[in-house]
Formats: structure tokens, sequence, C-alpha cells
């Protein structure tokens, strides 16, 4: 954009071609007020008549792109240079890591140069004649589509279509057929859910491990106020479906004054009110701990659905539409917390086939 | 032997004897009186009596005499001195107002009188203890183990990034930047005000001094922010934002500023 401002001065006012002489004289009255004007006359860039202005336009956009490959060039060389762990300071920015600053920098630097070279090429050398295209209608001329329908005619009759019955039902069906082996290869995209979505890796007797330390959790350990999370005995990280079965399975435990618990059943099932509560939202599966220990509510992050730990599990809040499953716990002969059972209804969010 | 016998009549002899015996006893006293442990009792129930008179002043309106609790206060028998340390360290206690929740703000004690407050209260009933420099400090400890740690326990609330977020009723989660490694291990110690506690029962102190590293690593006031420009580390809600306002932004600019320049020749 250089060549651009400022132009006027060094150019010879004769290299101007004539402007059109539309309002000499006095005023003329058209026609009719309202026809289309049509394209105003073209106006010459200064790169249209003065190559001196072209060649400059044209060094501007090669330096561009040359800049732009030196930034390339420079993003490269970043990479290779800079340790991943060196840090700088950069004004604004504070101490950053020098790896990250220059790959932004020189890839912003190399794209940027790119479009700037386009917009100032397009802008200063492509043709600016501006060009009326004639709309015409879609609709095939009345010749070709009389014709196209008496090709058509024509070869349903020499195929004897419409006379051999027989051939044309066996064809429709044939074609109708096909898709349906298509159909059947699409029950390869996965085994069936079967009842999986029902039961998770909790089974009667399995203890509750702390995530935290790997041990087996036992009821003193478990303050009122405090927040636990556990994972079923047996579970370890290397399994291949431990991420899996761990996004049914995870539980917290919380621990309320017994005669806090206000649902009947959540205080049958706690142990010396210790309750363990699924940690996968009902609403679309998000893990929900924000537990807030004065109120015992439970805030799933996602959506805002808030369940009452000291109500069963019930939905005070949001969208989710079942309340939180709770696990049957109780206490081995060790005197560690173990599971009574499974869940006894599906955890996480609901599904066609739930009920 | 002879000679000591010899004069053992001499005028002076009860009086060194004296001497020597006063010595004896004064020594062995000196050797075996446990002082350090009596100047401590005292000092301790010196800061307990004052403390008990700064808790009247302060503290008794919410939390009544004795520490019992009343309709606007918990009871405070059985918190223990972390929970003190807490709370009237990081200016939450005395509270200004009742709420949602009550902030941090500027604190009014002196750290003195903290300890004052914080051995009457632990002097009530058995309570975690303020930690120890050591059990807090930084030095030496999994920083990787503390992130898996933290993302498990209180991401949920806190923000991955330790920024805090939002709860429900006007409650809220407080960011985590800037506040000293003591007051993060109180806190996990204690569970203040909504956040449930994380006892030693359930996380061992190795593993909150783990997560108290992994804070003060990624904490970019003291920490260099490797990635540049955090825009809150809120996550999504920021960064589009400034995506959409300041990146669209610029680039409409540009565009407005390209086309507002004929390339004519002629400029009329």
């Amino acid at each position: 954009m250089s060549s651009q401002p400022g132009s006027h001065e060094d150019m010879s006012e004769e290299k101007f071609p004539e402007r059109a002489h539309k309002h000499e004289g006095t005023v003329a009255v058209a026609e009719s007020p309202f026809a289309d004007p049509g394209l105003p006359p073209h106006e010459p860039r200064r790169q249209d008549i003065d190559e001196r202005a072209a060649k400059r336009s044209e060094r501007t956009v090669a330096l561009l792109f040359t800049v732009s490959m030196l930034a390339t060039i420079g993003f490269i060389a970043s990479y290779v240079i800079f340790p991943i762990d060196k840090i700088v300071y950069i004004f604004p920015f504070g101490h950053v890591s020098a790896l990250n600053f220059a790959l932004g920098l020189t890839l912003g630097l190399a794209l940027f140069c790119i479009g700037a070279g386009a917009v100032h090429w397009a802008r200063t050398l492509m043709s600016d004649e501006e060009m009326p295209s004639e709309r015409h209608p879609i609709e095939a001329e009345p010749e070709v589509k009389a014709q196209v329908l008496a090709d058509f005619k024509q070869g349903a009759k020499e195929s004897q279509l419409g006379r051999r019955k027989l051939i044309r039902n066996t064809m429709f069906g044939a074609l109708a057929m096909v898709p349906l082996s298509g159909l059947v290869l699409l029950r390869d995209l996965g085994p069936l859910p079967e009842n999986k979505l029902r039961h998770t890796a909790w089974r009667n007797g399995l203890q509750l491990i702390n995530m935290n330390t790997n041990q087996p959790l036992r009821p003193e350990d478990i303050q009122v106020g405090s927040l636990t999370f556990a994972q079923p005995q047996g579970f370890s990280e290397g399994d291949p479906n431990y991420q899996s079965e761990l996004a049914k399975a995870a539980l917290m435990l919380v621990r309320l004054h017994p005669q806090d618990i206000k649902d009947k059943r959540e205080l049958d099932w706690s142990h010396d009110g210790i309750v363990a509560f699924s940690k996968i939202c009902t609403h679309v599966g998000c893990p929900i701990s924000l537990y807030e220990q004065q109120t015992h509510h439970v805030l799933c992050p996602c959506h805002q659905s808030t369940f009452d730990l000291s109500d069963g599990g019930r939905v005070i809040f949001g969208p989710a539409g079942h309340a939180l499953p709770q696990l049957q716990i109780g206490v081995n002969a060790q005197g560690n917390l173990e599971a009574l059972g499974d869940f006894t209804e599906p955890v996480g969010p609901s599904f066609w086939e739930r009920g | 032997m002879k000679k000591l016998s010899a004069r053992r009549r001499h005028p002076l002899a009860a009086l060194v004897v004296l001497f020597c015996a006063l010595a004896a006893t004064g020594g062995l006293y000196a050797a075996f009186a446990p002082a350090e442990k009596a100047q401590a009792d005292s000092s301790q129930s010196l800061a307990i009596e004052e403390g008990k008179r700064l808790y009247a002043v302060g503290c008794a309106t919410c939390h009544a005499l004795n520490g019992q609790g009343t309709s606007v206060g918990p009871s405070l028998i059985g918190v223990g001195s972390a929970a003190v340390d807490f709370q009237v360290g990081t200016g939450r206690m005395p509270a200004q107002q009742p709420g949602a929740q009550i902030p941090r703000k500027k604190r009014i004690y002196s750290q003195t009188q903290i300890d004052q407050i914080a051995a009457y209260i632990a002097s009530l009933g058995p309570g975690p203890s303020i930690p120890t420099k050591d059990q807090y400090s930084p030095d030496g400890a999994d920083i990787a183990n503390g992130g898996q740690l933290f993302r498990t326990n209180c991401a949920q609330c806190h923000n991955a990034s330790g920024k805090g977020g939002a709860l429900s009723n006007g409650k809220f989660a407080p960011t985590l930047d800037g506040i000293p490694p003591k007051y993060i291990y109180e806190a996990m110690l204690t569970g203040p005000q909504n956040m449930p506690s994380f006892p030693d029962s359930v996380m061992p102190p190795k593993e909150k001094k783990d997560i108290v590293a992994y804070l003060n690593k990624i904490d970019t006031s003291s920490s260099p922010s490797e990635g540049g420009l955090e825009l809150g580390g809120l996550g999504p809600v920021s960064e589009g934002l400034f995506g959409w306002i300041f990146g669209l932004g610029a680039m409409i600019a540009v565009a407005v500023w390209v086309a507002a320049r004929t390339t004519k020749a002629r400029k009329s």
C-alpha cells in the first residue's frame, strides 16, 4: 500500500485518459428517470498508467512474500534452537516460554505476509475492470425438452420395459434389495451394549479403595465434612478397561450425622453416616463432586444439576432426570469398608431402554 | 586425707562444707530440673489466657463465650488451631457480615494474637494443629503427583489451574493464586466453610505437600507463564471472548482500513 498515498504529485496529467464528458452544458433529462444508469466509466489506477508505480507495487508484493519465507525459516530455526524449558521476559506478557513465543511470532508473521502480499497484489496489479455478466433463465429450450422426452419414450419402447412386466418387477426388486447388504454391514460398527449400561464393577464384598493412597478405606478414616473418592478393589491403572470401568464405578464418600439423613433407604444403605454415591451425573455423565459440606449439596459443573446427598441424592435443581445412585456399603471382617452389591440402578445418563 | 581430717575442726570448716553443699545442690538442680518445660508450660498457659481474652472481645458474639457456637456461628470445640490460623490469618474471621460465604479480606490480628486465639481454641478440644513449615514447604515434593491429586480432589471446584469457580447460591471456590502454602495446607486439613476437608487419614501429609508444591508451580503470580497471556485461566469463556472481540475485531478493522482507501489514480 506504500505506493498509494500522495500519488498525485509526481504524476503527469497527460497520462490520464480523457474523462467522459457527461455533465456538460444544461441538465440532460433522461427519457426514463428510473432506467438502469449502467456502470460508471472505468477509472485507471496509478499502476495501470505509470509503469514505475507498477514496478514498485511488484517489489512490495515480492518483499512481503520474501518476509514470509524468512519467517518460515525462522520458525524452523527456532524449533531447532530453543530448548523447551527456556523462559524469557517479554514486556507485556511477562515471563514466557521462549520456544512458544518464537514459534507463534514467526508463524503469525509468515501467514500475515502471505495474506498482505496477496491483498496488495490484487488491489494494485491484478485487473480491476468491472465486467457485467448477463443472467439467463436456467430452463432448457422447448426444442431440447421435446427431444429428450421423445428419446426417453423411444428408449422405453425399444427396451420393452412396459411390455415385459416380469423383467421390470424383478429389476425393481433387485435394485431395492441391494442396499440391504450395506445395512447389515452397519452391525459391525461395534458390539451391542447389552447390559453393560446397567452394571458397574462393584460387587458384593469388594473393598472400597482410596483413590489417593490406593489403600482400603476404614470407617474411622472418614470424618464428617470430608470428601473421599474410592474405586473398587482389584482395579489397576494398567488394565485395558480401567478408564471405561472407572467411568462407571467412580464413587464419592461423605459422612453425615445420621440424624441429618432424611431418606430412610439412604440411612439403611449407609454405615454410621458414611454414604457412598456415584460420581457420575445422571444428566449427561459429567463427573460431579462439587460438594458443599455444610448444605450437603453436590453440584454438576456442566449444567448445574444439584443433588441433595442428605436426601437420597434427590435432584433439587437443574436438568438431571434421576436421583444420584447410591451404593450400599458395610464393613468386612478386617474392619474395612466394602460394597454390599452393585448399584441397583444404572449409573450415569438416562438411555432409551432404561425404563 | 589426713590433711583434710586434721583441719576438720578449723573455724572455717563449717562454712566451706556449707558452700560445697549449696553448690552441689544448685548444680544438680540446674542440671536436672525441667526448666525449659516449666517455662514453655507457663508461656503456653499465658497464651491461652491471652487468647481467651481476645476471643471474648472479637469472636464470642457469634461463637458464644465458651466456643459452643450460636445460631449465627458454628461451634469451635474441636476445630483445632489450624482452623483458627486459616480463618483469622486470611482475614475471613472476624466476619464483616453474614452471607452466602465469608470472603477473604485484610487481616486484623497480628500473627502473635492469632497464635494466642489458636492456643485457646485448641485447648477447648483436640483438633488439627497448625502445620510446621517443613510440612507445607514445596521443597522436595513430587509436583507431578501433586498435579494428579489436585485434579482428582480439588480441580472440580477450584478449576484445573486453581483459578476458582462458582458454586450454588452465591457461594464460590476462591482462586488459589497468591495464597501462602500454609493456608492452602490448613484449608485441606480443616475444610473451611463449604469446602469439604481432606483429613490426614484419607490424604496423608506427604500428598498435601505435593498438592501445595503443584499449586506453587502453576501460580503465575510467582512462576513463569509458559504459554504467554493466560486471559484469567478460566478456559473457553475468556479465551473465546478474547478471540471474538480482539481477533475478529482486528480482522474487521484491517478489512475496513483496506477497503476505505481507493486504489484509483484520481482520488475523487
